[in-house]
């Protein structure tokens, strides 16, 4: 190969190189389309919602329409309930068992690390109908404790735990136990701080799981008092058939959105940072 | 910490022989004494995790298996017993049959894609000096969107006329058509799904030195075949897991067809779970909806099992998994 072709090639390469970075760029935006589009209509009047073209001064006016249409602020009530008191719950769990997986040698320690992964894999979502009927049986139906209850252990998070107590060294708890703190004060004070990182990777992954849980919800609630958001969100935009309220079922989903997406850009970093080094692979 | 290692192992020449079992059967004793106490520790500290999970996944999985035996649906007054009848009528049932189908057609779609874009986004924001955040935000942010938000917002870009791709044909009605339909669906998933699987590639790609790069730079290799020789095989762990989660999640994904189709038209986009859901609450057949979700468990299940198998495979190359 001569000068002239390896040169040749190498402008090939970086033609190529633009070709495909230019590629992805067109696929981001692709990509992001369907949130622009619900942003400028939620944002847009109503009379212009159907022109793609049309341009107009934003406004609140849609907002407005769906706050007075629908009880929205009773469904984020449910739904920041039912997000915050699984993962409280959960949080306790996950230390405990997670700690139990990764420092005790202890009988019987695969066969249950095996029921865990097992729920990670089923996941109650798929029982609704076993569980419905079982939620029938304890009186819990059209319950927020109802639809709260089956998620409270959580497999995912267990693993978490463990994977970062595991790259814990154990030293530490050594001294603590030398210095004679007992196992409930080591775990609160020796492991809690570490694991913050995890809890917050955890969190996130668990909030956004129940802020957009639908099908468990949809079975459980009768009435219109106990539904979350998502459920909210289904029956206010299956109320409109045709596409001319489309700014309204915007502005709505848009509420919907808004508060998770909130979160990831106010914690990417940490949250970034937390899902590459603890363990979730 | 194996008991093994806390007890004298090798007779030691020149010591009483009895002494030395003595203490061997003495340190056993204390070792096996000291593991039960710590058996007992750990299934307390298991124990809120274990009851939930008891509860609300094993012991429901039984029960749908037990429901699946018995004639239950609003013809009966009390269930009765029928044996396997349920199952060898679901093979004859057309509806179930093409939920099966078109569940193995979005796995057997969607994982691929998704993976293969979540590899091409990971690698390109890794590229990427500057705006990294907003690149981020535009791959990621389907995650953190309700399915039934996702459903809402697709059904403004596949509306026939109004929608977004009236503005490039008004007579596509994929959603409306038998055969588009479920491709239109899976379109959706692909979108909400390939941003979740990235997470997974950008936390494996950290792992990769960048010595390795430059090396290979220095030996001419193109970025084409650095991806082909360094990044791809080096991501094949996150790849294992990410294919399990995703495989599981095209059996789970239900909610948008809710909004988007109701499995329709006919069943035409209709999967096990929705299936499930209608059997169960819209025509109140207990047994089918049990015996359909058995099939359903048991398909998880089997993809749990691959994932073992690979893992105990994997064991015999590398100590540390």
């Amino acid at each position: 190969m001569n000068s002239f072709t390896q040169k040749h090639t190498l402008q090939w390469k970086k033609v190529g190189t633009a070709l495909l970075k230019g590629l992805m760029f067109l696929m981001l935006f692709i990509n992001a389309i369907p949130l622009l589009w619900v942003i400028r209509t939620a944002f847009i009047s109503q009379d212009k919602a159907l022109d793609l073209f049309a341009v107009g001064l934003p406004t609140l006016d849609n907002f407005k329409r769906v706050l007075a249409a629908a009880p929205f602020g009773k469904y984020y009530g449910n739904t920041l309930f039912i997000t915050i008191g699984i993962l409280l719950v959960q949080l306790v769990f996950i230390t405990l068992a997670g700690y139990a997986f990764a420092r005790i040698d202890f009988y019987g320690s695969r066969l249950l690390f095996i029921l865990f992964l097992s729920q990670l894999m089923i996941a109650p979502e798929v029982l609704i109908l076993p569980n419905y009927s079982l939620m029938v049986k304890l009186g819990l139906n059209d319950h927020l404790l109802g639809i709260m209850l089956p998620f409270f252990a959580s497999a995912m998070g267990t693993l978490i735990v463990r994977q970062t107590i595991k790259t814990i060294p154990t030293e530490l708890e050594e001294a603590a136990r030398v210095d004679g703190a007992n196992l409930p004060q080591i775990l609160g004070k020796v492991y809690v701080p570490l694991l913050l990182p995890a809890y917050l990777s955890f969190g996130m992954i668990s909030a956004a799981f129940q802020w957009n849980n639908f099908l468990w919800p949809l079975v459980m609630t009768d009435s219109v008092s106990k539904r979350p958001l998502s459920l909210g969100l289904a029956m206010f935009a299956m109320s409109y058939e045709t596409g001319a309220q489309w700014s309204d079922v915007s502005a709505a989903t848009f509420l919907v959105c808004v508060p998770l997406l909130a979160l990831f850009i106010i914690f990417q970093r940490q949250f970034m940072d937390s899902f590459m080094h603890s363990g979730i692979k | 910490m194996d008991i093994a290692m806390k007890i004298p192992q090798k007779r030691v020449q020149g010591q009483d022989w009895t002494l030395q079992r003595e203490e061997y059967r003495v340190g056993l004793k204390k070792a096996i004494r000291g593991k039960w106490k710590k058996t007992l520790i750990a299934w307390l500290l298991l124990s809120p995790s274990l009851i939930f999970l008891t509860v609300f996944t094993i012991y429901p999985i039984a029960q749908s298996f037990i429901n699946s035996l018995y004639k239950d649906n609003l013809s009966t007054l009390k269930p009765v017993f029928q044996g396997f009848t349920n199952y060898a009528n679901l093979l004859k049932d057309k509806a179930f049959l093409e939920c099966f189908w078109n569940n193995l057609l979005v796995a057997v779609v969607t994982v691929p894609c998704s993976i293969g874009l979540a590899v091409a986004f990971a690698v390109f924001e890794k590229g990427i000096k500057r705006g990294k955040f907003l690149v981020r935000l535009g791959f990621i942010y389907p995650t953190f969107i309700p399915m039934v938000a996702a459903a809402n917002i697709w059904m403004f870009i596949y509306t026939p006329i109004y929608g977004l791709l009236g503005y490039i044909n008004p007579n596509w009605r994929f959603l409306a058509d038998g055969k588009t339909a479920i491709w239109a669906v899976m379109a959706m998933l692909i979108w909400k799904q390939a941003g979740y699987i990235m997470l997974f590639y950008m936390s494996g790609l950290t792992g990769i030195s960048k010595e390795m790069y430059e090396a290979a730079k220095i030996d001419g290799a193109g970025s084409f075949q650095l991806f082909r020789l360094i990044t791809w095989p080096l991501l094949a762990p996150t790849t294992t897991y990410v294919f399990i989660i995703a495989l599981t999640n095209a059996y789970k994904m239900v909610d948008h067809l809710y909004i988007m189709t109701k499995g329709g038209p006919g069943n035409a986009t209709n999967v096990l779970l929705f299936y499930i859901y209608q059997t169960g609450f819209d025509y109140w057949d207990t047994g089918k909806a049990s015996a359909i979700t058995v099939v359903l468990v048991g398909l998880l299940l089997i993809i749990t099992c691959i994932k073992f198998f690979h893992d105990d495979r994997k064991a015999y190359y590398n100590e540390t998994p």
